[in-house]
């Protein structure tokens, strides 16, 4: 029979835990227990108490989408007045303004747009790698199914193509839950879950590390959220590929998914569960964007090693309303005065310098 | 407590704590110097569960701050002006009665009101106060004037400390907050407060507002120039006031906010200060009731949190907050008594209305 207390045991000796296991201990376990385990499984995982993060800034290339989640604030149809893509100009401008702030990387993102050709993202990349020294880490699993549309090829051979054009990693976004229950109700135009995956297994198969993500918050349920688990579980233990795992928690305002927000408490249950879960995955990555950074703290108690980053210019979030600012030193001080060493990564969590 | 300490020296806190033995100033300061935050808030949430099972707190209130002219220009006060200063301002009685007839909610439990030392109101204003609030809303407890107030309320009445608490006891006075003591500590009363009543005639207000047959509540001040041996000092002298007098009802850490401040170098607390100030009030005022998360400071986010580090009451709605807010602090100006209730129950706890007096109330589904 399993019970929090047994699960528990078995957790610290090092056993894997099941799903049944996992939603016992989401439903039971005190929060400071979850915090606990969470913690020490990272410390086994990361002796030394370094919390990393990166300097970057999001680039989304165009908020035109023909996807239209219903968790979404920041996409818009062709003919708003505040559709865009984005010019040579501005983009040029935005990554040397990162580069400046001593930023490593960008993370390219946009909208499912549905005229701009192949060529626009080969060329995008290839003007990027020309002009600047910085990683680009873009394009989640939802574009670049899209991508493969519009070119015609596999997602094997948009992905080469998008390699050789400068691509350097892929990042988690638009796995949401991997449950196509749920994905049918709150993102159905977007790939489903084995897609989602099948893609991420190619890119790890192609050698473009990937993070993973989770929103949770919506509409799904607690057993959902933990298949969502497993599922990126099973995923690693075949391409060891992920780098990351970051769940984050939805922002209804300015959506169309009516619930209410969730609490700091709930967040970090989550985050501590998905530590314990995902035994396989090395880093999981704190949420200042969606938590404020008081949470995004605290979080380095329950399970995270990892700030993500400073973020020098957001909008996705920023469109629910949620505004919160990280610079680099703000950063250092959280991890400094949570007794812990602050150090500067890239996007495969080499550590760059330490403060 | 299901969890092993990172930090193997709070085993030995533990067993004091399963024991029922007082801690004393050196372990104080090892739980502040612990990095085991979580261990520390094990430690806490077993006694306030001891205490108050997994009740939570919380009341319908509202603030009035009747002036923000003040003598004493504290360093660490954004809200403060001088008399003819821009934006300085002072409610008449008329106003006051105004504020509540507009806001004449219908299960409203407490009116916490303090302002600054101004330097010619006469006792009459203070007592007109509390007789119109008494009037208007004679069913809601009145929570008004800090132990600073008071202490310049007795000398502008010319009477003796006892003699001036009775008068505004009579005139409606329920309790007493428990703000002006900030750090008890004589090095930061000489840098940041100067003006202020220091620590002994802070204590001589309280013990004599608790002889008077009043309660009050308790605070701290923290995150700006004091050490961790002042912050443990002050618990211990508080410690040993309530072991006198058993009059405080409520301790509550308050957040220092630089924004607009004489301070703004200074960052703002960490959540793991936040934190661990609760939980270490928690464990070392063994003799006080209550532990509160005051989430104007806190913010709502981690004000949620704090339940399980020791905290068992939220304050309340408060509408509307202008002292931290004019120091820049983030939270809501107010709450809805359905948020509150939903910030204690979705963190799995009982939510207990109550009045100022800890009374639990009927509550309004």
């Amino acid at each position: 029979m399993n019970t929090v207390e047994t699960i528990i045991d078995d957790v610290y000796q090092g056993q894997r835990i099941s799903a049944d296991a996992a939603e016992i201990l989401y439903h039971n376990a005190p929060l400071l227990t979850l915090a606990s385990l969470a913690d020490h499984i990272r410390y086994k995982k990361h002796p030394d108490s370094v919390v990393t993060f990166l300097v970057d800034r999001n680039i989304n290339y165009t908020n035109i989408c023909i996807s239209r989640c219903k968790f979404c604030a920041f996409c818009r149809s062709v003919a708003h007045e505040e559709a865009y893509v984005i010019s040579t100009e501005v983009l040029d401008q935005k990554i040397q303004e990162t580069i400046d702030l001593g930023g490593t990387q960008i993370l390219l993102q946009g909208g499912l747009h549905p005229d701009l050709p192949f060529s626009f993202y080969l060329d995008l990349l290839a003007h990027i790698k020309q002009k600047f020294c910085i990683h680009i880490h873009g394009f989640s699993p939802p574009e670049i199914e899209h991508i493969s549309n519009i070119a015609g090829l596999s997602f094997q051979e948009t992905i080469k193509q998008l390699k050789s054009a400068g691509l350097d990693s892929i990042p988690g976004g638009g796995a949401e839950i991997l449950v196509d229950q749920v994905r049918c109700h709150v993102s159905p135009n977007k790939c489903d879950s084995e897609t989602w995956l099948a893609i991420m297994k190619t890119a790890h198969d192609s050698d473009l590390p990937t993070s993973a993500t989770m929103m949770f918050g919506h509409i799904e349920t607690p057993t959902q959220m933990v298949t969502h688990l497993l599922r990126i579980r099973e995923l690693q233990d075949q391409t060891n590929g992920f780098t990351a795992f970051i769940p984050w928690s939805f922002q209804p305002d300015n959506t169309h998914i009516h619930v209410r927000k969730v609490t700091a408490w709930q967040y970090l249950r989550v985050l501590a569960l998905s530590r314990i879960v995902l035994d396989n995955i090395y880093n999981i990555q704190a949420s200042w964007v969606t938590q404020g950074d008081k949470i995004a703290q605290l979080a380095l108690s329950f399970g995270a090693n990892d700030l993500g980053s400073t973020m020098i210019e957001e909008n996705v979030v920023a469109a629910t309303g949620v505004h919160f600012r990280l610079s680099k030193e703000d950063m250092i001080r959280l991890i400094d005065t949570a007794g812990l060493k602050a150090a500067q990564r890239n996007c495969t969590y080499e550590v760059l310098q330490k403060y | 407590m299901i969890l092993s300490f990172k930090d193997k020296q709070l085993y030995a806190i533990k067993d004091k704590i399963e024991k029922n033995l007082r801690l004393d100033r050196q372990d104080g300061i090892l739980l502040y110097n612990t990095h085991d935050l979580i261990g520390v808030g094990a430690l806490a949430d077993f006694v306030r569960r001891k205490r108050h099972g997994n009740k939570t707190y919380f009341v319908y209130n509202q603030h009035i701050n009747y002036t923000n002219i003040c003598k004493n220009r504290c360093l660490f006060c954004a809200f403060a002006r001088d008399r003819h200063e821009k934006g300085a301002y002072m409610y008449s009685v008329d106003q006051v009665r105004d504020i509540l007839i507009q806001n004449k909610r219908n299960h409203l439990k407490e009116i916490h009101m303090v302002g600054g030392i101004h330097p010619n109101a006469p006792f009459e204003y203070y007592i007109d106060l509390l007789k119109t609030i008494r009037d208007i809303r004679p069913d809601v407890h009145i929570k008004a004037f800090t132990a600073v107030e008071i202490d310049h309320l007795s000398s502008i009445a010319k009477l003796p400390l006892s003699e001036t608490i009775k008068a505004l006891k009579q005139a409606g006075l329920d309790m007493v907050p428990g703000g002006g003591s900030e750090v008890m500590s004589d090095r930061v009363h000489q840098e940041l407060f100067p003006k202020k009543i220091n620590r002994t005639r802070w204590a001589k207000v309280m013990k004599t507002i608790h002889a008077e047959g009043l309660t009050s509540n308790a605070t701290m001040l923290y995150g700006h120039i004091e050490t961790v041996e002042e912050r443990i000092d002050h618990f211990m002298q508080l410690r040993d006031i309530q072991d006198e007098t058993n009059g405080f009802t409520a301790f509550i850490p308050l957040a220092f906010h630089s924004e607009n401040t004489k301070l703004t170098h200074i960052p703002p607390t960490s959540a793991y200060l936040d934190l661990k100030t609760t939980a270490i009030a928690r464990l070392m005022l063994d003799n006080f009731d209550h532990i509160k998360a005051y989430w104007v400071m806190l913010g709502e986010k981690l004000a949620q949190i704090a339940q399980t580090f020791g905290a068992d009451d939220l304050d309340g709605t408060i509408i509307e907050e202008k002292i931290t807010h004019s120091a820049g602090a983030t939270s809501s100006k107010g709450l809805t008594r359905d948020y509150l209730v939903h910030m204690i129950r979705s963190a799995g706890f009982e939510p207990m209305e109550r009045d100022a007096l800890y009374q639990t109330v009927e509550t309004m589904e």
